[in-house]
């Protein structure tokens, strides 16, 4: 029934999905359950929290995009509601980093309480609609957007 | 009576085909075409009409896998215990394909093809535990001790599911919440219309595959019960002689 080679490569498979599934369990997806950290938090740090690399998500400041020529890149204003962080972002973001949207930036809390990335990700909303009905200001029913940076 | 149950719905296998080739392929013209393109998103949302139903139907995929290890734990039926083990290469499919589509939506809407979010970590676990479920199934060579056992890792395996489903409820997540849940739909109609369509295709897809599947893999099982019945046969005759 078992022979000695399909009971060895048995053994194997089964070590190999137990280490990818331990791994993903312990080590990437233990520290990203808590994927983004929020501005305010990031006021609270310490000086040793600093020195990781983490990523903060907010909402875009309106009117608060300036755009940089040397190096390439701009500077925002990330909030949540109740503390404002500055960002500075060296890099080309994309197409639907908006003010007035959801963003998460990846980088370093430095000394200068700045917050210094060289990578932005924009986060939609559930919302799905065509743009005569957003411009007809319909509102649907989704989930807070600041609600969601509080876990 | 679910043996019964399996046997009489195959015999609508052909209809069940048509059906989803029809929707897939009028969602597909809705979804591709005519909708309209988002006000955020614009035309790139268009994705989701393929991506959102593929892993849907990888969810239904590993739904029944689950539902049907327990039937099978219960009842000992081979017939579903075969409808299982169809079940685990479907879901395994669908999940690589929702995984690629995510991955092709994530670059222009997220910016990065693959992030290390709740949901996309749990998705891929999907995958890990549908093909260590197929590697358990081809190693283990007593028909008996291989029902029991993948049975047993899908139905543990099945934790996976509201994980993946409530992620980015839970938990601080890239990806987007729920659209459609207990807070309403928030989605417009005309977007909407062709999601539903195209869901219901694939899952129509899918129950016309697991049909396929499972009758294949019925008759593989018979075929090498009588071959090794013949074997013993032959080799009992030969050393009686």
């Amino acid at each position: 029934m078992w022979t000695k080679g399909k009971k060895t490569s048995l053994i194997l498979s089964l070590v190999l999905v137990a280490g990818a599934l331990g791994y993903l369990a312990l080590g990437n997806f233990g520290e990203n359950l808590v994927y983004f950290v929020t501005p305010s938090e990031v006021r609270a740090f310490s000086p040793e929290q600093s020195q990781k690399k983490i990523r903060v998500a907010g909402m875009v400041v309106k009117k608060s995009i300036k755009t940089q020529a040397d190096p390439v890149g701009l500077t925002f204003e990330l909030t949540d509601g109740e503390a404002t962080i500055p960002v500075v972002f060296q890099g080309i973001p994309p197409d639907l980093f908006k003010e007035g949207q959801g963003a998460v930036a990846e980088g370093h809390w430095q000394a200068d309480k700045v917050f210094h990335s060289k990578m932005i990700m924009a986060k939609h909303s559930e919302d799905y609609m065509p743009i005569e009905m957003k411009r007809a200001g319909i509102k649907l029913p989704k989930k807070d957007f600041m609600k969601t940076l509080s876990p | 009576m679910m043996n019964r149950f399996i046997r009489r719905i195959q015999r609508f296998k052909g209809w069940i085909g048509a059906a989803a080739a029809l929707c897939i392929f009028y969602g597909l013209y809705l979804g591709l075409l005519d909708s309209p393109p988002d006000y955020y998103q614009g035309e790139v949302v268009r994705i989701m009409y393929v991506h959102v139903p593929l892993a849907h139907t990888a969810l239904l995929a590993y739904g029944t896998l689950f539902v049907g290890s327990l039937w099978y734990l219960w009842k000992r039926d081979v017939l579903v215990d075969n409808m299982c083990h169809a079940a685990a290469g479907i879901t395994a499919a669908f999940t690589i394909l929702a995984l690629i589509t995510g991955a092709i939506w994530a670059k222009p809407t997220w910016n990065t093809w693959w992030t290390w979010d709740p949901k996309l970590v749990s998705f891929a676990v999907l995958l890990l535990i549908a093909s260590g479920y197929l590697m358990l199934r081809t190693f283990v060579e007593d028909p008996d001790k291989e029902g029991r056992y993948a049975a047993v890792m899908a139905i543990v395996g099945g934790i996976d599911l509201p994980i993946i489903y409530f992620s980015a409820e839970w938990w601080r997540t890239l990806h987007q919440p729920l659209s459609i849940s207990m807070r309403g739909v928030s989605m417009s109609g005309d977007i909407l219309l062709p999601l539903a369509i195209m869901s219901l295709g694939l899952n129509l897809l899918f129950i016309y595959m697991l049909m396929i599947r499972t009758q294949m893999l019925y008759l593989t099982n018979l075929l090498e019960a009588k071959k090794g019945r013949l074997l013993s046969h032959a080799h009992l005759s030969h050393t009686s002689s």
